[in-house]
């Protein structure tokens, strides 16, 4: 496992229903890509977030495919549409088999 | 190693599009791809992409030792076909967006991104 893995998102407090919220995500992560060699020459091994996922009340929003490309400390930004109170649940998988997860709720204005 | 040919790197992007439609051949238009014209740090390029009517967005770096940069899918709770994220890019090169519709349909755009200091490291 990565270390100092943390997962940040910003997600608002309230919403009117039917609102379309934008949500910043941000989980810190080295991203090793698999390109890059150590001082002694030797290919450092790939070890990447690969798949980033965002539900609301069970319902998916978005799910994200992560290749190296993706720079260190993956950070995305995107819109949910919220009908009614709840709860968005974030996941992150790791390279190493590790899931990261963060929930956040949300109340209806 | 020696530098591939052009022709080589082209049919690499080729595959990994043709892999992500079927096969299908995308029409231009119909996806935005927002990203900078000049990237002083390759590491950290930001890009956005926005598909009105699209199940899902896939970029491609047709400059990088892989191809494949990143894929969104929207569900259900999707608020629009819009995201954004931060990627690297090794050197100046166009980026490509492809967009599959919901009526199976696939739409494409590219960027050009001019590139300062590489994005992969040594």
């Amino acid at each position: 496992m990565a270390s100092n893995v943390k997962p940040r998102v910003k997600v608002p407090k309230s919403a009117s229903a039917g609102e379309v919220v934008t949500i910043k995500t941000l989980i810190s992560h080295p991203m090793e890509s698999g390109q890059r060699k150590d001082s002694a020459g030797q290919p450092i091994p790939r070890q990447i977030i690969n798949r980033f996922t965002c539900d609301f009340n069970g319902q998916n929003a978005l799910d994200v495919t992560l290749e190296p490309a993706v720079s260190t400390n993956p950070y995305f930004e995107f819109d949910v549409r919220v009908d009614a109170a709840g709860e968005f649940h974030f996941t992150w998988y790791d390279d190493d088999g590790s899931i990261y997860e963060e929930r956040k709720s949300i109340t209806l204005a | 190693a020696a530098a591939l040919p052009l022709p080589a790197l082209a049919s690499k992007v080729d595959d990994a599009i043709a892999a992500f439609t079927g096969g299908a051949t995308p029409a231009e238009g119909g996806v935005t791809l927002t990203a900078p014209e000049i990237a002083e740090n390759g590491n950290t390029v930001p890009i956005a992409v926005d598909a009105p009517g699209a199940v899902a967005v896939a970029v491609f770096a047709t400059g990088n030792p892989e191809t494949g940069v990143v894929t969104f899918r929207f569900g259900p709770a999707a608020g629009s076909r819009m995201a954004s994220t931060r990627v690297r890019l090794a050197k100046t090169q166009d980026v490509i967006a492809v967009a599959q519709m919901e009526d199976g349909s696939f739409a494409r755009t590219s960027a050009t991104v001019k590139v300062t200091i590489g994005g992969c490291g040594g």
